[in-house]
């Protein structure tokens, strides 16, 4: 049997291959004759075969019947056949095959080895991949070893017990002992691998880390190695780029991290070694910014004084103007994480940011771009908007949804004017309509609406957007729905803020209806088209025009404009009286929380919602009989609602955007009213509907006092007819603040499933000036649409 | 650390170490992905990139890259540090060690790694302890020959043929080329 060939002729071998098939057959033949030699027990070569399927096995052929052999190998007395056990144990071998287990009593005859670096194969090859029964079986000799004076072996047995403990944390206690005098240790192998390990428990185990704080007082101990770190001469043993031992300085800056958090007192004891690390440290190469990057994160997690923070900003704002990217990217991450708490300090650093955004670099922009918006507040938002806008035009793709997001939701919050807000949100549909999220679309069109004066110059604006491009849906949307609300003042030219262009009334049908028949029309877009011609039907005279496309439609293959366009048709031609009413223009709509993308407010940390409570209802409980309704409503009431059904909705939930704007329409703006004022005491009423039953009616009641002396111990009681249900809710206090300082509020909902004229007796008592008082009064001045 | 691999810009596999137990067939998914993203990097991006919820390390040096999946809590900029000090080591023993050093010795680069790190976490600070420690280890298994005992790594080498003023061979693997009086055991 002649000797099976040697691993670098194999590899040479294998490389002449010229094809994957070529490749696969030599593996193949190679592979049959190792098989055949592991049948015969060659122990001989069993270490060449077994470094010859390991090369294999890396090319990513499957090598999985070397794995016993590897155990023999283990097993061997032979150094050679151990290490390449060993190796082929780690890169064969995992927790999920029983086999691995055989190892256990190997590694337990190696750890007690004669030669330290046969211990060190086992310990190495425990730390790596041994399972949980593994560690839980040979946790005390690694224990054992944890106590050696062999430095060699001392150092890997601490890394080798951060992985029992990980694997295994309950065993976490019986290392202790050994711990304690391994930070006494001058070898820099084992004081890394102590600080490795004493991290370890401490993240694992809050006990344990105040074990370390208080009992064994760590910090001062941690605090000297550093000190002698920085302070000792020329080391070349651990010298990087002129900075002794970095490797370990990161390390136990780490440990001090967490030493020092939240801890008042572990934190005043490392406040000098921050500062002199911060300031001493040779920034030129990356090794000592390594080490200053880890000093920032320490001074910002731990309770340092503000003097220490504004110079870890600082030099975090040095990073930023580093030529190296990396010192960059770090630099931003780090101020991404600190921009809340310490927001003064970020803000001087804004410019740098914001030119970041400009980078090559896609990680940076990303980061820049975060941090940019996090930065926005009522003072710089008109300079960092142009910045932004700038970078919503270049920025990749990928970014541009969350961009447009976070542009809106910084214009909502902080825009300085109404005419701004508007121009900000024109030019990010136009720059990056199709990237702009759904709902987008109904909350512009309710910011639309409500700035009212700015109507007339809007609807231009949209108009001349569309004249330009029609491919970007959610801008077409908006100017659709625009151009149906304001056609008439378009075409009237009424424009204040800007020149004012010359339109007909068929050019705007013109393009209307060209959104109609265009193939990068939705079909959510088309339904917004055709209901904006009808709307135009009462602001525009060629209603001939108009009644003439509404026709056309009735019998289209889309079954949402059909619909659309048989109603509008049935509209014209039973119920024309109606139309006026019921096209009018519509009324301010009632602000629904915004919704920001969830991914920048989490990044940023900004949790507050624009609106605190969701008014936002869920339509679906209406569609179906909506359109039902408009036709009974026009048969049979004689009251027409202010504000519902002005359009007739679609009964699918496709789309959405509709919907939900009438779902902020059917939020009744019912006028708040004054309950009750005497005494100096006043009490008025808001109302809203509740959803989604429409006949319960939400009442919140405010009250405020005049006087100059508090009404304390205030109880509001109410009092409804047989036909009404009452459900009274905790007040927010039960002291009525003097002189108007502040108020009572409670939130009432009555049950009015008849339809029935509310009508309420209150009681209210209240301690005032010492004396106590209680009145009756009845509440009778309901507004007719808190009940109807 | 949760693993390291080492790839040839065509995106060839030269080492792979694991530290976080993972099937045969989730590795190989991470690596081609992660081959991927990384060779798709253009040379002025920054070395550090976000890939699933691990922060990803990479470095170029000449036709191989040393990528590094580290935890959140691990330092970036450190972890270059470990990467240069790893292919320092490399250099040291292999005398200018290239890609074709590592890919005969594949071995023996991952000794050096297993010297050097354990667990994902570095074991000596000291460049000149690792280097020990290996040559060290390797005179475990050198085989006498002709009463000269075979060097095993590239510095013992030149040591011994300055003593016998033989010529030093340019690299390690010009040494390494089957000569016939050399007995390798693997």
């Amino acid at each position: 049997m002649p000797a099976p060939i040697r691993l670098r002729e194999l590899i040479r071998t294998i490389r002449t291959a010229r094809t994957q098939a070529e490749e696969r057959e030599m593996i193949q033949k190679e592979c049959a004759a190792i098989r055949s030699s592991f049948r015969e027990e060659d122990n001989t070569y069993r270490c060449r075969n077994v470094a010859k399927l390991l090369y294999m096995h890396m090319l990513g052929y499957p090598a999985h019947f070397g794995q016993l052999e590897c155990l023999k190998l283990i097993a061997s007395q032979k150094f050679t056949d151990k290490r390449i056990g060993y190796l082929g144990a780690m890169l064969l071998l995992d927790e999920r095959q029983d086999v691995h287990l055989l190892m256990t009593n190997c590694i337990k005859n190696d750890l007690n080895h004669s030669t330290q670096y046969v211990q060190g194969l086992a310990l190495c090859t425990l730390g790596c991949m041994g399972s949980s029964e593994m560690c839980r079986d040979l946790a005390g000799e690694v224990e054992k070893l944890l106590k050696t004076s062999n430095s060699y072996l001392r150092k890997k047995a601490a890394l080798c017990a951060v992985h029992v403990i990980r694997k295994v944390p309950e065993l976490m206690e019986m290392f202790l002992p050994a711990t304690k005098n391994l930070l006494s240790e001058k070898n820099h192998g084992v004081l890394h691998t102590s600080v490795v390990l004493l991290t370890e428990m401490c993240e694992r185990s809050p006990d344990m880390l105040l074990h370390f704080r208080k009992v064994w007082i760590l910090v001062p101990q941690l605090v000297r190695i550093l000190k002698n770190l920085i302070m000792s001469g020329y080391s070349p043993e651990h010298d990087v780029s002129g900075i002794s031992d970095p490797f370990l300085q990161v390390r136990i800056l780490r440990l001090l991290r967490i030493l020092g958090r939240s801890d008042d007192d572990s934190s005043e004891a490392m406040n000098d070694i921050l500062a002199q690390v911060a300031t001493n440290t040779e920034t030129s190469k990356n090794v000592g910014n390594a080490i200053l990057y880890e000093t920032v994160l320490t001074i910002m997690d731990i309770k340092s004084e503000s003097g220490l923070r504004v110079l870890a900003i600082n030099i975090l704002g040095r990073f930023l103007l580093n030529n190296d990217k990396n010192i960059r990217y770090v630099a931003l991450t780090s101020l991404l994480k600190t921009v809340q708490t310490d927001h003064n300090a970020v803000q001087r650093h804004r410019s740098t940011i914001v030119d970041c955004l400009k980078d090559l670099d896609v990680s940076i922009k990303r980061r820049a771009m975060e941090l940019s918006f996090a930065l926005v507040n009522g003072n710089n938002i008109r300079g960092m908007m142009k910045e932004l806008l700038y970078f919503l035009d270049s920025c990749d793709p990928e970014f541009k949804a969350d961009c447009a997001s976070g542009v809106f939701l910084a214009a909502e919050k902080y825009a300085p004017s109404k005419r701004w807000h508007i121009d900000t949100i024109m030019r990010v549909l136009t720059t990056a309509g199709s990237y702009v999220r759904d709902d987008s679309v109904p909350n512009l069109i309710q910011l639309i609406t409500n700035s009212v004066e700015m109507h007339a110059y809007t609807v231009q604006r949209l108009y001349k957007a569309l004249l330009d491009d029609i491919s970007q849906q959610p801008l077409v949307q908006v100017s659709s729905w625009c151009i149906g609300e304001y056609g008439d003042l378009l075409v009237s030219g009424q424009c204040e803020e800007e020149e004012p262009i010359q339109v007909t009334e068929d050019e705007v049908l013109d393009v209307l209806e060209g959104l109609l028949v265009s193939n990068l029309s939705t079909p959510v877009t088309r339904g917004y088209s055709l209901t904006a011609i009808m709307k135009l039907s009462t602001r525009f005279s060629s209603v001939n025009r108009i009644k003439k496309v509404v026709s056309i439609y009735g019998s289209s293959i889309d079954v949402e404009l059909q619909q659309r366009a048989v109603e509008y048709n049935a509209l014209f031609k039973k119920y024309d009286h109606m139309r006026p009413a019921l096209l009018e223009r519509m009324p301010i709509m009632e602000k629904t929380a915004s919704n920001g993308p969830t991914e920048i407010v989490q990044t940023n940390g900004e949790t507050e919602p624009s609106v605190p409570d969701t008014k936002h209802p869920p339509l679906v409980t209406q569609p179906a009989n909506q359109a039902n309704d408009l036709l009974d409503l026009l048969g049979g009431n004689d009251v027409v609602p202010v504000i519902q059904t002005t359009l007739p909705t679609k009964p699918a939930s496709a789309g959405g955007e509709l919907l939900d704007l009438l779902g902020d329409l059917s939020l009744s703006t019912i006028p708040p009213m004054t309950a009750y004022s005497k005494n100096g005491l006043k009490i008025e009423f808001t109302f809203e509907r509740a959803n989604p039953n429409p006949n319960i009616a939400v009442i919140t009641i405010h009250a405020t006092n005049t006087t100059e002396a508090d009404m304390t111990e205030f109880v509001f009681q109410a009092a409804v007819p047989k036909t009404f249900q009452l459900q009274l809710l905790s007040p927010s206090s039960n002291i009525v603040p003097a002189l108007n300082q502040g108020s009572v509020t409670q939130v009432i909902r009555v049950l009015n499933p008849q339809k029935q004229q509310l009508r309420m007796r209150v009681k209210l008592t209240y301690t005032h000036k010492g004396s106590p008082v209680q009145d009756l009064a009845e509440v009778n001045n309901f507004p007719p649409q808190s009940w109807q | 650390m949760q693993f390291m691999l080492l790839f040839s810009r065509q995106g060839k596999l030269r080492l792979q170490k694991w530290y976080v137990p993972l099937s045969d067939k989730e590795k190989k998914k991470i690596t081609r992905e992660l081959v991927q993203t990384v060779l798709a990097r253009k040379p002025k991006m920054c070395s550090f990139l976000e890939w699933r919820d691990l922060k990803v390390v990479y470095k170029r040096y000449a036709s191989l890259y040393f990528c590094c999946a580290i935890e959140n809590q691990d330092n970036e900029l450190i972890t270059l540090e470990i990467i240069h000090r790893y292919v320092e080591l490399l250099d040291k023993y292999f005398g200018s060690v290239c890609e074709l050093d590592i890919i005969f010795n594949f071995e023996k680069a991952y000794f050096i790694l297993d010297e050097f790190l354990l667990g994902g976490e570095a074991q000596d600070t000291s460049k000149k302890n690792v280097l020990k420690a290996i040559e060290q280890a390797d005179l475990l298994r050198s085989v006498p020959l002709h009463g000269v005992i075979q060097p095993v790594s590239y510095s013992a080498w030149c040591e011994l043929a300055s003593q016998h003023g033989v010529n030093q061979p340019v690299s390690y693997s010009a040494w390494c080329e089957p000569a016939s009086q050399s007995v390798s055991m693997v």
